[in-house]
């Protein structure tokens, strides 16, 4: 197993520019998503590492050697693709043992290494089955078989679960985060699923545009989002963004909403803008009886544990997380202020967040 | 009452019995010619050429007889004069009085066709698909022109360029020999080859070769070990249409060749001159040379079905 680094990244298609001098350490044993929209250049930074592309510039080291411009053969990692790709014209037993034939294993050897990846992933029973007689799942653990048969320095996966059902998706993030400890394997997973990379990864790396904008543990990308993209991004609904027009200045510990006062996180930095937002997640918000911003109930989703509430104000809709037992009815008038002492201002001019007591 | 039991997307008993008229009668259309060919390279050289023609006769292998053999005419008592036939088609020579004066050509003719016939087939399929498959991943600086050029070459009839190529072979000294017709109709059918399937080589997703690249393999060897083995439907195809090519091909024939690597469409004809007109000999000759390409089809037929259809559904 191994360490991937990557250094200033780039990679460009003519005019477009897929990944924009990027940087990254992947840490040994461990689970790493690589998460972001359509388009945002995670999928290319794969198949970068994978030796599928050639860099532009930039170098990616795996085990401090540097592999980037190796072809894909030299590099000794295994590849998940998003169909699978098994090769439909052998059955799983040859399947599994197409990696092996190359490494010039004796034919006992590629019979107990293939036996042995089949029983660790369940498949044992089909190796004889055609690959096209499978169910989807049993694809999965089959791609998931070749790629670990031969024990690479490091799994690359491409939305391996995105052409799964929903049911099946949540059982096999469970399996792979399972067989990523079991074998003590270094994982580059690509989603475009916020909960498939909350629930697996070890650290999330949140891309745009061709940017990482953010590479952090779940819990700080959720809690302590740097940009207004991560902030939005991730979470379901997203979070609200408050428009503030003042100027944020250093040590600040409220701002004015309307008529109102709001505590906030005493801050570290300042703005020059005077166009700035307030970010805060629907859960941190909560309805009360007075001295809060007032607003129109505008839209209610229920989802059995949790309601959301999108509220008019005037200073935009803004989506509050409550219990489901909460009574409202639409257009009601309301009151809300914010709760727990972790709100995020972004500065206006650039989307970064401000640092703060909370964000340090 | 309406019949629910077939969905509305299928044909009526009605359209489907007229669809199996209409294809019983074109089949019999078709096939007239073919059992009259069969049916005459089983007839004596005299119900041949009856009249009016018979359709029911008393079967002779003469007609086989004459394509395998040449013949000399005798007088009747030196025929008196030889020891009694060995063989059947012996009598049946002696019957016509005729002696058997050695084998035809027709049998290195058939084996011209077939190494000429196949060596062209697995070049056309095999640069094709190499072509093909360059065509269908690489970025090729003007590939669309190419494409457009390859085809280009197919716009007008080969013949039409027969002499500046007769002048070459004399040249090169490829005139009448297999290496050299194996090359003439490779390049005929390449442009046919590289088009039919660089379309089939773009249904296969790129997926399959970079999984075998990533499991350590070189792109050469994905392509032999995953590539081609999707493809055999494409090369199926391909290869049918090449091979109808180059077994049937006849003006090249006889312009190139004439001793060594004559084919047999144009040495079949050449039966006519000897001893009168021998229609059994040249319907037996037919018969013979239609056998391979029908094994060939039939053999690839389920590809062949599949083939010509693609991309009409995808898989």
């Amino acid at each position: 197993m191994a360490e991937i680094e990557i250094k200033n990244l780039h990679k460009s298609f003519g005019d477009f520019v897929a990944v924009k001098n990027s940087n990254l350490v992947i840490e040994n044993k461990e689970f790493f998503v690589l998460l972001g929209p359509s388009g945002c250049g995670k999928t290319t930074t794969l198949r970068m590492i994978a030796g599928l592309e050639l860099p532009t510039s930039g170098n990616i080291l795996l085990d401090k050697e540097d592999v980037g411009y190796l072809r894909a053969s030299q590099r000794d990692i295994a590849f998940v693709f998003q169909l699978f790709a098994l090769y439909p014209h052998m059955n799983v037993r040859n399947n599994l043992a197409f990696p092996l034939k190359m490494q010039k294993f004796s034919k006992t050897e590629v019979d107990a290494k293939v036996m042995e990846a089949a029983k660790l992933l369940r498949i044992d029973h089909l190796l004889k089955s055609k690959v096209s007689s499978l169910a989807g799942g049993d694809r999965q653990r089959v791609a998931l078989g070749r790629a670990l048969v031969r024990r690479p320095k490091a799994f690359l996966m491409d939305e391996p679960l995105g052409t799964l059902d929903a049911e099946f998706r949540e059982l096999m993030c469970l399996e792979l985060r399972k067989l990523h400890d079991d074998i003590d394997a270094t994982t580059v997973y690509v989603t475009h699923d916020q909960q498939e990379a909350m629930s697996m990864a070890d650290r999330i790396a949140v891309m745009n545009e061709g940017e990482v904008l953010q590479a952090d543990s779940p819990k700080i990308i959720y809690n302590k989002p740097k940009t207004k993209f991560v902030a939005n991004f991730i979470g379901s609904p997203g979070m609200n963004f408050i428009p503030i027009k003042e100027k944020i200045t250093p040590n600040q510990s409220s701002i004015k909403l309307l008529d109102s006062s709001l505590k906030i996180p005493e801050q570290r930095e300042g703005t020059n803008s005077n166009e700035n937002f307030l970010g805060v997640r629907p859960e941190n918000l909560r309805l009360v009886s007075e001295n809060g911003v007032k607003g129109n109930i505008f839209g209610v989703e229920y989802l059995g544990s949790r309601k959301i509430l999108t509220v008019e104000t005037q200073l935009g809709n803004i989506k509050i997380r409550v219990d489901s037992d909460t009574q409202v009815k639409i257009n009601e008038q309301i009151q809300f202020d914010t709760l727990n002492n972790n709100q995020i201002i972004f500065d206006g001019s650039n989307d970064m967040a401000l640092q703060s007591e909370f964000m340090s | 009452m309406m019949d629910t039991s077939r969905s509305p997307s299928e044909a009526s008993g009605f359209s489907r019995k007229l669809a199996a008229t209409i294809i019983i009668v074109y089949m019999v259309v078709t096939l007239i010619p073919i059992s009259w060919m069969v049916a005459t390279s089983f007839k004596s050289v005299d119900s041949a050429i009856s009249y009016p023609p018979e359709v029911f006769f008393e079967p002779s292998l003469e007609g086989y007889v004459n394509l395998f053999t040449n013949r000399s005419r005798q007088p009747k008592d030196y025929l008196d004069s030889l020891p009694p036939p060995d063989t059947w088609y012996e009598e049946l020579v002696r019957s016509r009085e005729m002696v058997i004066t050695g084998p035809s050509k027709f049998l290195p003719r058939y084996s011209n066709s077939l190494i000429i016939g196949f060596g062209a087939t697995f070049f056309s399929v095999f640069l094709g698909s190499l072509a093909a498959y360059a065509l269908s991943r690489f970025k090729v600086p003007l590939k669309d022109d190419l494409l457009f050029f390859i085809l280009s070459t197919r716009m007008f009839p080969p013949i039409a360029v027969a002499v500046p190529i007769f002048i070459m072979y004399r040249k090169l000294g490829l005139g009448d020999t297999h290496v050299g017709m194996i090359i003439l109709y490779t390049v005929v059918n390449l442009s046919l080859s590289v088009w039919l399937l660089k379309g089939f080589m773009d249904e296969i997703p790129r997926e399959y070769e970079e999984a075998a690249m990533i499991d350590g393999y070189s792109r050469m060897q994905a392509f032999f070990k995953v590539v081609l083995p999707q493809a055999t439907t494409g090369i199926a195809a391909t290869a049918i249409f090449c091979m109808i090519f180059s077994w049937n091909e006849y003006a090249f024939a006889v312009l190139l060749t004439q001793f060594n690597a004559q084919t047999a469409p144009p040495f079949i004809p050449t039966i006519i001159g000897e001893g009168g007109l021998d229609w059994p000999a040249i319907g037996a000759g037919t018969t013979l040379f239609l056998i391979p390409v029908m094994i060939f089809t039939v053999v690839l037929r389920k590809h062949l079905l599949r083939g010509i259809t693609f991309g009409a559904v995808r898989k």
